[in-house]
């Protein structure tokens, strides 16, 4: 019995390897991220916990509204994971969606020990929902301060093709730490958002290049938003998820203040800058033009060169 | 949206011993399968809830293609479609009938 299952083990690790993250469906990111068969979902999609909304507006539904909970092993370890699918709805936030997410928070906090992981892939609040789903983002983040209080590590994992933005970029600030890819996107107003409200001169939503560099996985990682950047592959994100389950320390208000005097530090520095690459230079970096376009393992050490996010704060 | 249902008999049980599996996502042109073993050897359901309206023609022959070629006794298919085309529908209808043939872990 022992051989098949450590081959199973083998070929999940070698598959997790070669997967790209932001391609892979949410299931098939959470089966290759933790270890080979370990995943035990809540709630799930036979449970058919549809959106009562959807129906209304003659939407089709899916039968785990659009996200994976459950428990499982990160070498070894028990953690608890979320994973969205930006595929379904821009994995956008819903109120069954929404309710799954606070409630393995919820039992996060009541047992302490055991950290969670959020694989965030969404473009903010599902419109249909609009209300339930502001209030699932507020549940959320509440759930995500009490929790890190209780003591658990909530770790945010950023490279699907939805990025995380909206109420998902509010959520992903209020985790202990973040990992992100070069596709990952993260921010409050997407693109198309900040065009429409202030004008294709404030921001081109069509320039893939402008979005990239604004709100890319480079560019969060040099600004100190996401603690370690990774290449695309669920390989990648393994290893990054048991870095900084390593790296987190414990969470109180002195945290909480510290991350204030780095964000009013960061607006006192980089706050007249016109673009990301005048960022990237004021932080030092020779040929600052040039960021987009290293490869992850260049990128990766440029990054460590700049320094790493002060774990005083956050 | 539009409802649609399709009963068969199969000639015989399918493999495995795994009780559900999920394929799919419900999105433009894509669609999701979850099933179950949860009837009699013999039989075989399909329940489908598609955003595409008027397409039951289409559905009947899919599945009578299906049935034919991987005899899914014991399954009951359900199905949340975005508007997927035919291809795509029989893809995700044989690699759920492939997911839950696979022994339980």
């Amino acid at each position: 019995m022992t051989a098949p299952l450590k081959h199973a083990a083998q070929l999940s690790a070698e598959r997790a390897q070669t997967t790209s993250f932001y391609e892979a469906s949410a299931r098939t990111r959470v089966e290759l991220l933790l270890d080979s068969g370990s995943f035990v979902e809540f709630v799930g999609p036979e449970k058919r916990e549809v959106s009562p909304h959807l129906k209304i507006f003659d939407l089709p539904e899916q039968f785990d509204d659009g996200i994976v909970v459950g428990r499982g092993r990160l070498d070894g370890s028990p953690v608890f994971v979320a994973a969205q699918e930006g595929r379904f709805m821009g994995g956008a936030f819903g109120e069954v969606h929404g309710a799954k997410l606070t409630g393995l928070l919820r039992a996060a906090r009541e047992i302490e020990s055991i950290p969670v992981l959020i694989l965030f892939d969404t473009g903010g609040v599902r419109l249909q929902e609009a209300n339930a789903g502001e209030l699932a983002i507020a549940e959320i983040m509440r759930a995500v301060m009490e929790a890190r209080t209780a003591g658990v590590k909530v770790i945010g994992l950023i490279g699907g093709r939805s990025g995380c933005y909206g109420g998902g970029g509010l959520i992903a600030g209020c985790c202990s730490a973040l990992a992100v890819s070069e596709p990952g996107r993260i921010a409050v107003s997407g693109p198309e958002v900040i065009e429409t409200n202030r004008g294709v001169e404030e921001f081109d939503s069509r320039d893939r290049a402008l979005v990239w560099r604004t709100m890319g996985g480079k560019h969060r990682r040099l600004l100190g938003a996401a603690d370690v950047f990774t290449d695309d592959t669920v390989q990648g994100f393994r290893d990054a998820a048991l870095e900084l389950l390593g790296l987190v320390g414990a969470f109180g208000l002195d945290k909480l203040q510290a991350e204030q005097v780095r964000l009013t530090d960061r607006l006192r520095s980089f706050g007249t800058c016109r673009d990301a690459i005048d960022i990237w230079a004021a932080e030092g970096i020779s040929h600052a033009e040039t960021v987009p376009d290293l490869p992850a393992d260049q990128f990766i050490s440029l990054a460590n060169k700049i320094g790493r996010t002060s774990r005083d704060a956050r | 949206m539009e409802d649609l249902s399709f009963q068969h008999r199969a000639r015989e049980r399918a493999g495995g011993t795994r009780q559900t599996a999920i394929i799919g996502v419900v999105a433009s042109g894509n669609l999701e399968v979850l099933v179950e073993r949860i009837l009699s050897d013999a039989e075989c359901r399909l329940e489908i809830k598609t955003a595409a309206v008027g397409f039951g023609e289409v559905w009947n022959a899919v599945i009578v293609d299906f049935v034919e070629r991987y005899s899914p006794g014991g399954l009951k298919f359900s199905i949340n479609d975005g508007g997927a085309r035919p291809d795509t529908v029989s893809l995700r209808l044989a690699q759920a009938v492939r997911l839950i043939e696979e022994d339980d872990q």
